[in-house]
């Protein structure tokens, strides 16, 4: 027993490593690693899955508030369409045949990784608007970080609001319904939309993720989803790992940060649209 | 907006983002510290406390296993406590919104906050 548990302990480690810095819940990661190496019925993975999104969160959020690198306005002006999505997509579980949500999703994902490259081929990171947005303005969105990397204060500006709401609701629903994808969702409506540098992008994305998953996680609870036995060994690895993972985030480039995230994306996207089409 | 608004907004969103975060803290230690607790006697104890491995799902269920130090009890205890806190960073962010008088920003956390309690109640009813 004590063996699994600290193997479970180190798989959260490493969740919570790679999701603080990404900005993914890490369910991706996990739910693979569960059924498949550690032979955990589907049911209790995704319970587990869950859990771990709120871990890594929680893990990760108290580094990026200390830091200043995460945006508060705009994760609870987006917050709104993601709760309202996860609402919606639960409500919709038996209506919409998740078949098509798979295929359209993950068409988004590789989309999102194709102007991920176009970005870094580009070598343009932080956006500056001539005419400010005036959404953006009256909400208050556009602020500033400090880039450890480049060492200064990073100002920057959002604009396509109306479009990031449209995939936070988007993310809202893929969470609510499939249970899966909600980070990078989220970091795709920041980043890719509303052009948002990707670090403030990917630590909004981690403090927004915790509160879209409480929404649908006392679900898993009650309906027994959530196995003590996986899920608490994999939670406290986890607040370890993120912990660590948004100390190093402060020290990685965006660009990096990038690389990582590619690939993951891609990896994301094909798996979805192969669900779909299956 | 002018840049005298814009480095105020600024500096005001740093207070609120440190009290958020040392509340956060808290409510991360307490639910991590009754998870450890509970593995903890797991260990000790070999198993849940429960009979063929199952484990409580209800309020009912986990407070009598607390009051008997079941392991199991005890852990779903912590990841309740878990899930509570990004529910917690909502409320907070309210409080902070408010005390800054940002108005707006109230009205716009105490909605996501409304939504997830509808979302809440959902889940236990389902």
């Amino acid at each position: 027993m004590i063996n699994y548990a600290l193997l479970m302990i180190a798989i959260g480690v490493f969740a919570g490593f790679a999701g603080a810095i990404l900005g993914l819940g890490g369910g991706i990661i996990l739910t693979p690693i569960l059924t498949l190496l550690m032979g955990v019925d589907i049911k209790y993975a995704i319970g587990a899955s869950i859990v771990a999104v709120i871990a890594t969160s929680s893990g990760a959020t108290i580094a990026y508030l200390r830091d200043k690198v995460l945006n508060l306005r705009v994760a609870m002006f987006l917050e709104i369409a993601t709760t309202l999505g996860a609402l919606s997509g639960a409500l919709l579980t038996g209506v919409i045949d998740p078949k098509y949500l798979y295929i359209l999703f993950g068409l988004l994902l590789l989309f999102s990784g194709y102007n991920m490259i176009r970005k870094l081929i580009s070598h343009q990171e932080v956006l500056h608007l001539a005419h400010p947005d005036k959404l953006s303005s009256k909400f208050k969105l556009d602020s500033s970080y400090f880039d450890n990397v480049e060492g200064k204060t990073i100002n920057y500006e959002v604009e396509h609001i109306p479009g990031g709401l449209a995939v936070m609701y988007g993310a809202g629903i893929a969470s609510g319904l499939l249970g899966i994808g909600s980070g990078a969702f989220k970091v795709m409506a920041m980043d890719t939309v509303m052009k948002m540098p990707l670090k403030p992008s990917t630590s909004t994305s981690n403090l927004m993720m915790g509160v879209t998953a409480a929404a649908s996680a006392t679900v898993y609870f009650f309906n027994g989803s959530i196995k003590p036995m996986i899920a608490v060994p994999l939670a406290l690895g986890i607040l370890v790992g993120a912990r660590g993972g948004s100390r190093i985030m402060r020290d990685m480039s965006a660009r990096s940060i990038r690389m990582i995230f590619v690939p993951i994306l891609f990896y994301i996207g094909i798996e979805m649209f192969m669900k779909g089409i299956r | 907006m002018d840049k005298d608004t814009k480095q105020q907004t600024t500096e005001e969103m740093a207070d609120v983002q440190l009290i958020i975060g040392k509340i956060l803290r808290l409510g991360v230690l307490v639910s991590a510290t009754v998870m450890l607790i509970g593995l903890l006697l797991l260990i000790v104890k070999g198993n849940g406390g429960y009979p063929n491995n199952t484990f409580p799902t209800d309020f009912t269920e986990i407070w009598h296993g607390i009051a008997q130090l079941k392991p199991y009890a005890i852990m779903m205890l912590g990841i309740f406590l878990l899930i509570l806190t990004p529910v917690l960073r909502v409320i907070v962010s309210i409080y902070s919104f408010y005390r800054e008088g940002d108005n707006l920003y109230v009205v716009i956390t105490t909605i996501v906050l409304v939504i997830l309690g509808i979302s809440f109640v959902f889940g236990i009813l389902r």
